[in-house]
């Protein structure tokens, strides 16, 4: 072969490597940067019932005696020590959107614990109770109340099974400008909608946790790591035998 | 010639009708006071938290929305069931049924944690919630009960009393129902996941109104000089004997069936025995002073027959009444949701644990507004239109027997 | 002129003069756009920015002398001028905050969450998170 020829090759096969290996670099990046816009939904479109967003909570990571995650959803939506007011009511009086549940085994004595918030139902309760429609679904499967119409008669958290919903018991001045709450309004946890929305990808208490007891995803989407671990090992509701196909599964009940 | 029985409005001009109205007027504005401070300060005033949510209002409330239906009982064995000696009492009897629905309806709306929204209450219904459904039924029974007493009053119309009293009586039969659901459809919790609790509300009116009724027309009688026949008295009180006993057949079977499940025992055990001031206001207050003592009263022999003694059993009804919306609405939400069989529960909201509810001094004024909100309307609309007959005298009511009970007492004197 | 109608309002311009609308037009339809808005916003998840409320609060917000947002509904602040004048409750705010975010952090906090967490080994508070900002220059 000629020397000329000979280099040409060399040439040739210098840039496709070059160009493989950058595209090999890159690539990485580009997909994930085209994953992570996927998950942020353009501001003017409607959301849809493409996507149905849930939890995976694994008590038997959630370690005892932590609350991370409690204190993370306080931060992010500026209830109990995440904000200045509520100094008035009881304890008692006082919102939880998230706990932790502490459950000991009445015949072996062991205890363990999970943290516990709105089920995100399928079939809400608090939806069907609600008389102006203020608590309703979601197309994505987040449970909300529009607290525009909400007139307080708590009938919500009379019919919610996990006690997930808190009233408002007196005037709020440091609310967060993300997540509105107001008196004589009945709030629950709200999947961080307002992250979801943003395209955070994730609720605060899943990125605190630091024992990956908590898993948020697309319930909807095979490919997603909650999809996916759901298939691993089996999962349970709270309460099953109330049919109300909750988007927050269990481990370790 | 048959006696026909004359209406008239009351006179209403002395000192002590105005007094009373007075007095009513005060207590309604010392409820208006309580609401004010609870919806300009916040619920937080109140001894209502996020595991009791409904409080004394609501005891207050419920009780008389059940009531409101059973008052208007009376006026029902008249038109419905088209017993005579009814008829002259259903005026009054429809009249009280609009009173204590609006009180207890006014306790509801003003205990709203954004009662200023009541607009997109009326406006945007969920065609799912028992509450949506109680919006077009409490106006619907306001409808009828209207045309209702329409219909009585004004002669032409009288032909049609029948109709309208069905109408009204199964209308009635529905809004009791639908109020029962608000708890019986509650499948979360213990205390209320009861079917049998939807016919012992609509047993609990009959009972209720009619003590109500009873006490409204011994003292409305009493206190504008007209006359109250015994024959009337015993009647009306033989049959809330029937209702009291039909009340303690239900909460009997209730308990029963409800123990016969061990997953009910936790809820039982803490009503009937270890619930302290549950089990407390249960026993004395539901059972006792509600139920015993009023059929012992009912159906002694000489105190049955004392107006006094009919007076204070009624009285009792409505104390046990009170006690045990008590025992069913915040007995009901204190005793923990069972949300993990098995196991022993705690956490910091309460999980497992039985909630603490100390009912504040403006709940119980707004409750006491709502009652004088229906008596002072009774007391004015008495003084407006011919509610009250002139006169339920024995002769009138029911002249034969006020006949046989003539011939027996002579031929008793003749024997002797 | 809308100037000439109404008191007159502290508005602040250093984010232009201009607001999402005409003056005349925004001054009558505020309610129209935000009722409207808030509807899109809660049910469908649409958060476009023209109509946001939380978006008229981060331009309108006053800040005092040291540099601290004045809530927008304290007296003779933006909104409560125009609503006092014409004696409409203003109801907006028993629910939504009155003043803009005011910590260095920006929303999407993710990496910052992680990096605080690995420092201090307990996930932040909105006081700890202040702390941090102000000591870092935020006003």
């Amino acid at each position: 072969m000629s020397q000329q020829k000979i280099n040409q090759y060399r040439r040739d096969f210098l840039s496709k490597t070059t160009a493989t290996a950058a595209t090999g670099a890159i690539a990485p990046g580009v997909m994930l940067m085209s994953v992570g816009q996927a998950q942020a939904r353009p501001a003017d479109k409607a959301v849809t019932d493409k996507n149905r967003w849930g939890l995976l909570v694994d008590s038997n990571k959630c370690a005892d005696g932590c609350s991370d995650c409690v204190k993370a959803c306080e931060s992010e939506n500026a209830w109990g020590s995440g904000s200045s007011d509520e100094q008035k009511s009881d304890a008692q009086q006082k919102a939880q959107w998230i706990r932790t549940v502490t459950l000991k085994n009445k015949l072996t004595g062991s205890e363990h614990q999970l943290p516990m918030m709105c089920q995100h139902c399928e079939e809400p309760p608090c939806v069907d109770v609600c008389p102006t429609g203020a608590s309703f679904k979601r197309a994505d499967g987040i449970v909300l109340v529009d607290k525009h119409i909400c007139i307080g008669c708590r009938y919500c958290m009379m019919a919610c099974p996990y006690k997930a919903r808190s009233f408002i018991h007196e005037n709020l001045h440091d609310q967060a400008p993300e997540v509105p709450r107001g008196k004589g309004t009945v709030e629950s946890c709200t999947l961080c909608v307002h992250k979801i929305d943003r395209g955070d990808g994730n609720t605060a208490c899943a990125e605190a946790c630091k024992h990956q007891a908590i898993l948020f995803g697309d319930l909807k989407d095979p490919n997603s790591a909650i999809a996916i671990e759901m298939k691993k090992h089996a999962t349970t509701q709270i309460r099953a035998d109330l049919n109300l196909n909750t988007g927050v599964r269990y481990r370790g009940i | 010639m048959k006696p026909v029985v004359h209406y008239s409005a009351i006179e209403g001009r002395s000192i002590a009708y105005w007094g009373l109205l007075g007095t009513f007027g005060l207590f309604l504005l010392l409820g208006l006071g309580a609401v004010w401070v609870m919806e300009h300060n916040g619920h937080y005033v109140t001894g209502m938290n996020n595991h009791v949510i409904w409080g004394l209002p609501h005891v207050f409330a419920v009780f008389m929305i059940i009531a409101a239906s059973g008052i208007l009982n009376v006026a029902s064995i008249a038109s419905v069931f088209g017993k005579k000696m009814y008829k002259p009492l259903s005026r009054l009897s429809a009249l009280m049924a609009i009173a204590f629905l609006a009180g207890g309806l006014m306790v509801l709306m003003l205990d709203l944690g954004r009662p200023d929204r009541l607009v997109i209450a009326a406006t945007y219904l969920n065609p799912k919630s028992v509450f949506a459904w109680n919006i077009l039924l409490y106006p619907g029974f306001f409808g009828a009960v209207a045309v209702y007493i329409w219909f009585m009053m004004e002669k032409r119309m009288n032909q049609y009393s029948h109709q309208i009293g069905l109408f009204a009586f199964v209308w009635r039969l529905l809004l009791t129902t639908g109020t029962g659901s608000i708890f019986g459809f509650v499948v979360a919790r213990n205390g209320y996941d009861a079917a049998v609790l939807a016919p012992m509300f609509i047993i609990m009116s009959f009972g209720f109104g009619l003590a109500i009724y009873i006490l409204s027309l011994m003292a409305t009688c009493r206190w504008t000089g007209r006359e109250l026949g015994d024959n009337v008295i015993r009647q009306l009180k033989n049959l809330l004997g029937v209702f009291i006993a039909a009340m303690f057949y239900f909460v009997f079977v209730l308990h029963l069936t409800s123990l016969y499940g061990t997953e009910n025992h936790g809820f039982e055990n803490f009503i009937l025995a270890e619930g302290g001031l549950f089990t407390q206001i249960f026993w004395i207050g539901w059972v006792v002073i509600g139920l015993v003592l009023p059929i012992g009263i009912v159906y002694h022999p000489s105190m049955s027959k004392s107006r006094t003694w009919i007076g204070i059993a009624s009285a009792m009804v409505i104390v046990g009444g009170l006690a045990s919306m008590y025992v069913i609405i915040i007995g009901g939400q204190v005793f923990p949701m069972t949300i993990f069989p098995g196991y022993e529960v705690s956490s910091s909201f309460g999980d497992g644990a039985i909630a603490s509810y100390t009912p504040s001094i403006w709940e119980l004024g707004l409750g006491i507004g709502g009652i004088t909100l229906a008596l002072a309307m009774t007391t004015f609309a008495i003084k407006i239109l011919p509610f009250i007959p002139d006169s339920l005298s024995d002769e009138l009511m029911d002249p034969h027997h006020a006949a046989k009970t003539a011939e027996a007492d002579k031929s008793e004197t003749n024997a002797v | 002129m809308a100037d000439s109608i109404g008191p007159e309002l502290k508005i602040n311009r250093a984010n232009g003069d201009e607001c999402v609308l005409p003056a005349e037009e925004i001054r009558k339809d505020h309610m129209k756009h935000l009722n409207h808005q808030r509807d899109d916003t809660m049910y469908d998840g649409i958060r476009t920015k023209q109509f946001s409320l939380k978006e008229c609060i981060n331009c309108h917000a006053n800040k005092d002398e040291e540099g601290k947002y004045i809530p927008v509904n304290a007296p003779g602040e933006f909104c409560q001028t125009c609503h006092a004048y014409t004696s409409v409750k203003l109801d907006c705010f028993e629910c939504h905050a009155t003043k803009p975010r005011d910590t260095a952090f920006h929303p999407i906090v993710t990496d910052k969450m992680k990096a605080f967490v690995e420092v201090h080994e307990t996930p932040n508070t909105k006081s700890m998170l202040d702390a941090i900002a102000i000591k870092n220059g935020a006003k």
